[in-house]
């Protein structure tokens, strides 16, 4: 078999530097804040990355995807709660994240009513800035959205003594668009049949790369990826058959350590095409560059389709568009165990996708355990046999 | 072409032979040891049939045990089952409930027995096979017992569906004197509220197969569908529907799922 011989072949050498940026980031960085560099923790894709690049500071993302710090953040948290906000909370109570540690400064945004409520707690440890978040995509929530912003570009002049500038802006959009625009390319790879690259090594990607302190290391490094994984595609090589179901994710976050989903639907014999949460697809999307900078921002992070705004018609749109795109043959959408947002929208999502779309869909609702893997299991296997049926049947003799 | 259907599910594991019509019939409690208990279904079911191993072409194996055997030829999941071995009882089957020892599943077909959507209990086995069990055993009746005496009687209130607090709500009922009729009743009422959860996120049309061996008591059977507004259908042998789509699944080879 051609995929049994090419998955032996190894990983893009790009692959294998990628995959330990983590640890050789946790140095650098270090370096980096004995010279005197600020480092700002944020914890959401509403984050705006371009005011603190123009800030001169460096962005890392705080957002807990492992189990470990669980426990001590249940000491202080309740049990339900969802396994993101515990994780996040752990490790700034263990201080067990040297990227936390190294944190000058935390960003957060009023978000779901679990994380609101946290920050609160984790502004105790650190400092914190919290943008309040309006709910809704209109003009007159822009307007608040522009002042919360404002009000970020006062705290980070004020916190490191220097100035935002119109230019600085400019160039930090620039610079962050680029790297849109680089992860975009990464993850259209997968548009190709079969796909270059498992979901699971896709998601290490996205995963390590927000722990590169230097962005533009990590946009050649991408490109790098991304250029070997097309030269493989042509020559043929994945680890995976033409025939193999292709799955879109959707719903909550995810990231190393908060990954066994993926990992279950390729081990069961499925690929992982497409992630439409924040880390994946929903980070793509570009500041506009005409126009005021600071407007184009708030623009660009407002209209972010997270299920915290009400209503959500951008995340059902741009499912939409990726079902088509990336060929999918069935939808999961991934829930965390007490998120309300992610959990209530899935009825939507699911009406949403059957109707316009015809395509299959499996919610699953979990946290970052191993205790549910076996029945895990079975939905996810049912679910691939499902599409597999689907795809052999004539398109007629389908309802 | 002589195909067997292997089931290991938590409680009993099931094998079905068939080549063209259903050759011989096994079940054994699959207890510790769920390799143990496929093998010995499997060569109860041979001799009920009368016919030698070596004659078998194709073994399908299913159920939360269909891992621990090395034998089986094809693994597929009690879903596909279940769905293939109810369009074989009833090829009208739009809605198929199940109930077996540790789950509970509504699945949704299409016209030719495909699955098209289904959702499944997560981890608390409430509406299982086993909570029923535990609720019987505080009653100290059997499950047939139990079925019967509920017929009739006003059902007590059991709000709770989590096994371990509705038996202590059970206990209390029982020192305040109530009747084991209403508790049984009481929580048939509870496992249809259970399956009406489960079902109001799939599709549900007005031909509703049961299977597992729940749906051999006719009491709950009942009260589920008058809690569903459906008619309900039970196979003969319903425990045994997940075993027979195995064996289905094989006779067919691949064209089938
Ligand atoms: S899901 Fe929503 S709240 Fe959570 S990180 Fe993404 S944008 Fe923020
Ligand atoms: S997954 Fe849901 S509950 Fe958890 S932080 Fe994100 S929006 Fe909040």
């Amino acid at each position: 078999m051609l995929a049994g011989e090419t998955a032996a072949a190894g990983k893009a050498a790009a692959y294998e530097e990628i995959a330990t940026l983590r640890e050789r980031n946790a140095l650098a960085l270090k370096e980096a804040k004995e010279s005197g560099v600020k480092v700002v923790g944020t914890y959401c894709l509403y984050s705006p990355t371009e005011l603190i690049v123009a800030a001169g500071a460096v962005p890392v993302s705080l957002c807990g995807t492992s189990q470990n710090p669980i426990a001590a953040a249940e000491k202080v948290l309740p049990r339900s709660l969802c396994p993101l906000i515990k994780s996040s909370y752990g490790f700034a109570l263990t201080d067990t994240c040297p990227f936390f540690h190294f944190s000058d400064l935390l960003l957060a945004e009023t978000t779901c009513d679990g994380k609101k409520k946290m920050y609160e707690l984790l502004g105790e440890l650190k400092p914190l800035h919290l943008m309040q978040l309006p709910q809704i995509q209109d003009e007159a929530a822009l307007d608040y959205w522009m002042v919360e912003l404002k009000r970020l570009v006062a705290r980070l002049q004020e916190e490191f003594g220097v100035e935002i500038t119109a230019e600085g802006l400019t160039s930090a959009i620039n610079l962050v668009n680029e790297e849109r625009r680089s992860l975009k390319a990464l993850q259209d790879v997968c548009k190709l049949r079969p796909a270059p690259i498992s979901g699971s090594d896709l998601l290490a990607v996205l995963h390590n790369r927000g722990f590169c302190i230097d962005k533009r290391q990590a946009i050649e490094l991408l490109d790098r990826l991304t250029a070997e994984l097309v030269e493989r595609a042509e020559s043929g090589v994945s680890p995976f058959h033409e025939r193999t179901p292709r799955v879109l994710l959707t719903g909550v976050p995810v990231g190393l350590g908060s990954d066994k989903v993926v990992r279950l639907v390729e081990e069961s014999g499925g690929c992982v095409v497409c992630f439409e949460s924040c880390g994946g697809y929903k980070k793509v999307d570009p500041v506009e560059v005409t126009g005021d900078p600071l407007r184009a921002i708030a623009e660009k992070y407002l209209r972010i389709p997270c299920s915290c705004m009400s209503p959500n018609q951008g995340r059902l749109q741009l499912l939409d568009t990726l079902v088509r795109e990336f060929q999918v043959d069935g939808v999961i959408d991934l829930t965390w165990q007490g998120c309300h947002t992610y959990n209530v929208e899935s009825y939507q999502v699911k009406t949403h996708l059957q109707r316009e779309d015809q395509i299959p869909f499996l919610q699953i609702e979990t946290d970052y355990s191993e205790s549910d893997t076996e029945q895990l299991k079975v939905r996810i296997e049912a679910f691939l046999e499902m599409i597999g049926r689907r795809r052999k049947m004539p398109e007629n003799a389908l309802p | 072409m002589l195909a067997a259907g292997i089931d290991i599910g938590s409680t009993g594991t099931k094998a079905v032979l068939f080549d063209g019509e259903v050759r011989g019939v096994s079940v054994v409690p699959t207890g510790w040891d769920p390799k143990g208990a496929g093998l010995s279904a499997l060569r109860q079911a041979l001799d009920c049939a009368g016919v030698p191993e070596s004659a078998l072409n194709c073994i399908v194996g299913t159920g939360y045990g269909r891992v621990s055997l090395p034998i089986f030829d094809r693994k597929v999941t009690e879903i596909t089952c279940h769905a293939r071995g109810a369009y074989h009882l009833f090829p009208d089957t739009g809605t198929l409930l199940d109930i077996g020892g540790q789950d509970c599943k509504v699945i949704s077909l299409d016209a030719h027995g495909g699955v098209v959507d289904f959702v499944m209990n997560d981890k608390c086995a409430a509406g299982t096979g086993r909570f029923l069990q535990v609720m019987a055993g505080v009653l100290e009746v059997t499950l047939e017992e139990m079925g019967l005496l509920a017929v009739g009687a006003e059902p007590a209130p059991i709000s709770s569906m989590c096994t371990v607090f509705a038996e202590s709500e059970i206990v209390g009922l029982l020192a305040q004197g109530v009747a084991k009729g209403s508790i049984a009743a009481g929580i048939f009422e509870a496992i249809s509220r259970r399956m009406q959860g489960l079902a109001g996120k799939v599709r549900i049309s007005s031909t509703v197969t049961f299977s597992g061996g729940v749906a051999l008591n006719p009491q709950i059977c009942r009260v589920i569908g008058a809690g569903l507004g459906v008619e309900m259908r039970v196979p003969a042998a319903p425990q045994f529907v997940g075993a027979l789509g195995a064996a289905l699944i094989g006779f067919e080879g691949d064209a089938a799922c």
